[in-house]
């Protein structure tokens, strides 16, 4: 009897995309809102499993660029290429739908629902018995409610949360929210994994907690992580390549070394007049 | 002794035999994915030998070491069967030692093989490498984060498991010559090597039998009448002789079930599910659930607090009668059935205690209040005294003979006398071997005719139990002549919940003086109800308002050491709250959380000094090593106050003067 699974069972879905190979392109992408420019004309891709980061001083425009990816804002030029398919807009659903999941910088869970009911929600879109049966509640529903059930206990085992598998997500500490969030998001088994500073307002601890957990979906999973962060040296361990935006341009873009030694980026961050 | 057969001598014999007699009743049971997932015996037979083929391939033979690291998981107490069936020698390490820590022991117990939890243990293994080169093949049993590692010396569990379960398939010898290895095994054959963790100096290696934990183990079922019916949760570590005597040989001795916990984070809510019907807790993981409780009462409301209070007034005053079989009045009995339903069993069952039959606490004295509490609560309670030394057993409390302050009757076939020194010393068959490479150390503790030196003090009372007052070396005298124990004045102290843990000084001192560290669950939700704003630890444990908390706390200690003759001499005149946690990480406690007596009068002794000088603060620095082994520095001013002392009641000094 054994009953520790293929680690490879909840790999992302696979698209046709080697690994390697561009999963999404952005190619020229400009947002504004009303006079204020956002985003001006950046462009950069993710490839399939990779760890890209974003990272820019406040205002950069880094969270607006996130907002592009997963459809929540259309870009007044450009265009966004993922998976192949070209498109200019987006509907948030239709990203989680495409396998686009992500978290968001100030924790968005539901506060009264469980870590394990807060993670089942993430399961939601891929519920396919109506509400009619969910209420029901027997039969096929029954049993496709203990298949996601599975998946859920392995990412709750996965990220080493079965202490508060009951406990109300309102009552736990912030680095905790932060980390069922995650879960919450591998819940949807997604193929780009977006994350909006995974590490703000976190102690050193939790940080490095958190960037294990990201390696560890990264490598395990072979799930395409996109991040901004604003802690540099987290960034900096962590990621494959780094694109820097300041201002809504992007200065820089590369491996971590060489943008770490990119004057534009030193001064970027030091503040030079501009 | 019903289940007891002379020609079993080593576990690996039990384990065919369960096989056979108890073939399909539960033996382990392990909750992963949210699930209880069982093993009959039949079934952990299949993988103790699966898995002792796999480590058979990899070169494990007879007399080899083999170190076992990590939590309690089904598979790491299949690794002692496993290797034991082998002939070779497990030496579980803890979990939570530190790479230097680890390194020693490792280099000390001559380990070629080890066998780890996860990819923590395996880099923390990894990273010692270079100081123990004997050790070189290393089993893990989480994949997680180690796929991309080297593979030539190190070993998926799963794949030695799936290794066996082949051999077993295509090698017609390999089960044949298997169990020829587990008829070669004999009682007198080291079974294990535990490493002790020391409140002095280096860890020593304690060498112990097979006849020394068959024959304790089975000494044990018959003292407290262990069945293949109990279930026990294995929570305590895997490197300390009760849980390898309890989780280990008792279950195989007996047949009972060991339940594994999810993770140490959940073993609470574990033991609600799993209701152990015999439990071994130290006295801290008690207090802990009390405080827990007591802490979430405050918050509950008023109904249900009064409804808390009232019954367990009354369980105070008759549930510990009625536990002994006591005469009690009709009324009171039925008030107690009435608490019973009310508040007792939903109280037990949230413990996790509904099924408890057999209860022990040891390894420090219990506060007599807190042991109380949970007996008038009608759990059966005990204590035990015991040593790794000893393999467990020196003393423990029978059925219905109870005493909060003392440790029992001696446990069968161990012999008992208190030496001129009033150290307390014991003969019996689960005296170790020897301490591994250390024969100095082990005539030093054994004598030629098998008497082993307890290093505690302690003598018997007029019924015949024991009672221990504290190490033999650590019991000094006050600059008066007067008795100083400071365990005891340490142990009143903790029993107040917002207490973690107290230091106490006097030996050769005017009078007696202690630190206190604050208990941060305690004392934060008190914080938090009383709007108390703080920031960390050290700013919680300076605030003007604790110290009055805690100056109420000692003051209460003082009133009960001046009603023990032998003690009042030693109230604490003088004392002051730490400012940091007294940790294992930085040497203050031991690996089982034991305070590091001499290593903390060195570490503070500016702290010592300005508590005898009178200064009412004192600046300090103190280092701290971080979880992942990175030191820095706190600076804290700490204040330092007066405590008020109790005179001494009439009847006392009439004694004390008869």
């Amino acid at each position: 009897m054994n009953p520790r699974p293929d680690p490879n069972q909840l790999t992302a879905p696979d698209d046709g995309i080697a690994r390697g190979g561009v999963l999404l392109d952005v190619k020229n992408v400009s947002l504004s809102f009303g006079g204020v420019k956002a985003i001006t004309d950046i462009s950069l891709d993710v490839l399939k499993g990779e760890i890209r980061a974003i990272i820019g001083p406040n205002g950069a425009g880094k969270t607006s660029m996130l907002n592009v990816i997963n459809g929540f804002y259309t870009p007044q030029e450009g265009a966004i290429i993922f998976r192949g398919r070209e498109r200019r807009s987006m509907k948030p659903h239709e990203a989680v739908g495409q396998g686009i999941a992500r978290t968001f910088q100030n924790v968005a869970l539901f506060k009264g629902m469980s870590t394990l009911d807060n993670i089942m929600a993430g399961r939601s879109v891929m519920m396919k018995r109506n509400i009619g049966w969910q209420m029901l509640w027997h039969g096929p529903a029954l049993r496709e409610e203990i298949e996601h059930r599975e998946k859920v206990e392995e990412i709750i085992d996965f990220l080493e949360i079965q202490h508060i598998r009951r406990t109300p997500v309102g009552k736990l500490p912030y680095g905790l929210q932060k980390r069922v969030e995650l879960g919450r998001a591998l819940a949807m088994e997604p193929t780009l994994l977006l994350l909006d500073e995974p590490m703000a307002g976190m102690n050193l601890e939790e940080k490095e907690d958190m960037s294990r957990f990201i390696i560890d979906v990264n490598q395990q999973r072979g799930t395409t992580i996109a991040l901004i962060e604003h802690d540099m040296g987290v960034v900096m361990d962590l990621s494959d390549r780094v694109v820097v935006l300041d201002y809504g341009k992007k200065i820089a873009d590369g491996p971590p070394d060489e943008v770490k030694n990119n004057q534009d980026v030193i001064d970027a961050y030091l503040g030079v007049p501009h | 002794m019903a289940h007891h057969d002379a020609s079993k001598d080593t576990f690996a014999k039990y384990l065919l035999w369960n096989a056979e007699r108890f073939r399909d009743r539960p033996a382990m049971r392990f909750k992963d994915y949210g699930i209880w997932q069982s093993w009959s015996w039949a079934e952990q037979l299949e993988e103790v030998r699966a898995f002792a083929l796999g480590l058979q391939k990899i070169g494990l033979k007879r007399g080899d070491k083999i170190a076992v690291i990590g939590s309690n998981r089904p598979r790491l107490y299949w690794t002692f069967a496993a290797a034991q069936s082998l002939g070779a020698v497990p030496v579980p390490v803890y979990a939570d030692s530190v790479a230097e820590e680890m390194a020693y022991v490792l280099n000390h117990a001559e380990v070629t093989f080890a066998v780890v939890e996860d990819q923590e243990q395996v880099d923390k293994v990894l990273s010692i490498s270079e100081e123990v080169p004997l050790l070189t093949e290393i089993v893990y049993d989480e994949e997680r984060g180690l796929r991309d590692y080297d593979h030539t010396h190190l070993h998926a569990y799963d794949h030695l498991r799936e290794e066996g379960f082949r051999r077993l398939a295509e090698e017609p010898e390999a089960s044949a010559n298997w169990l020829v290895e587990i008829d070669k095994g004999r009682g007198s054959d080291l079974s294990v090597m535990l490493y002790t963790s020391g409140t002095t100096g280096r860890p020593k290696g304690v060498m112990l039998s097979n006849d020394n934990f068959v024959r304790s183990a089975i000494n044990g079922n018959a003292f407290d009448n262990l069945t293949e019916n109990e279930t026990i949760i294995a929570y305590l570590p895997l490197a300390w002789v009760g849980d390898h005597l309890f989780s280990y040989a008792q279950s195989y001795t007996a047949g009972f079930c060991v339940a594994c916990p999810e993770s140490p984070e959940t073993v609470n809510e574990d033991r609600r599910e799993i209701a152990p019907t015999y439990f071994f807790a130290p006295p801290r993981v008690f207090e802990a659930m009390l405080t827990a409780i007591m802490v979430r009462m405050e918050d509950a409301g008023k109904i249900k607090k009064g409804m808390f209070d009232y019954f367990l007034a009354h369980a105070a005053k008759v549930g510990e009668r009625i536990l002994n079989g006591e005469e009690v009045g009709l009324v009171d009995r039925l008030k107690y059935r009435l608490g019973e339903f009310m508040v007792y069993g939903p109280l037990k069952n949230r413990m996790g205690f509904s099924n408890m039959r057999v209860g022990y606490t040891a390894g420090e004295a219990i506060g007599p209040e807190l042991f109380s509490f949970y007996r008038s609560l009608g759990l059966n309670l005990k204590q035990l005294y015991g040593q790794t030394e000893a393999t467990v057993y020196i003393t423990a409390q029978e059925d219905g003979k109870i005493r909060p302050d003392t440790v029992g009757l001696p446990s069968p076939e161990v012999e008992i006398r208190i030496a001129e020194s009033g150290e307390v010393m014991y003969r019996s068959p689960g005296v170790f071997v020897g301490y591994y490479k250390n024969d100095e150390a082990t005539r030093e503790t054994k004598t030629e005719d098998g008497w082993v030196h307890t290093g505690d003090a302690g003598f018997f009372d007029t019924d015949g139990q024991l009672k221990i007052i504290d190490r033999a070396k650590d019991v000094g005298k006050l600059a008066s002549g007067a008795l100083f124990a400071p365990k005891y004045i340490e142990n009143t102290l903790k029993f107040f919940p917002d207490i973690q843990e107290a230091v106490a000084f006097g030996h050769g001192r005017e009078f007696c003086a202690a630190f206190i560290n604050i208990d941060l669950q305690a004392v934060g939700n008190w914080a938090e109800r009383n709007n108390i704003a703080y920031a960390s630890y050290q700013e919680l444990a300076g605030h003007p308002r604790v110290y009055e908390t805690i100056a109420a706390h000692v003051n209460e200690a003082n009133r009960r050491l001046a009603r023990e003759p032998l003690m009042a001499a030693s109230q604490i005149r003088r004392f002051l709250v730490l400012h940091k946690e007294l940790d294992a990480d930085d040497g203050e406690l031991t690996r089982t959380q034991k305070v590091r007596r001499k290593f903390i009068a060195e570490r503070y002794g500016e702290l010592i000094e300005a508590l005898y000088d009178g200064s009412s603060e004192k600046f300090v620095e103190t280092q701290v090593t971080y979880e992942d082994g990175r030191k820095g520095i706190i600076r804290a001013t700490v204040k330092i106050v007066d405590a008020e002392i109790h005179a001494v009641p009439a009847e006392n000094v009439r004694e004390a003067a008869e």
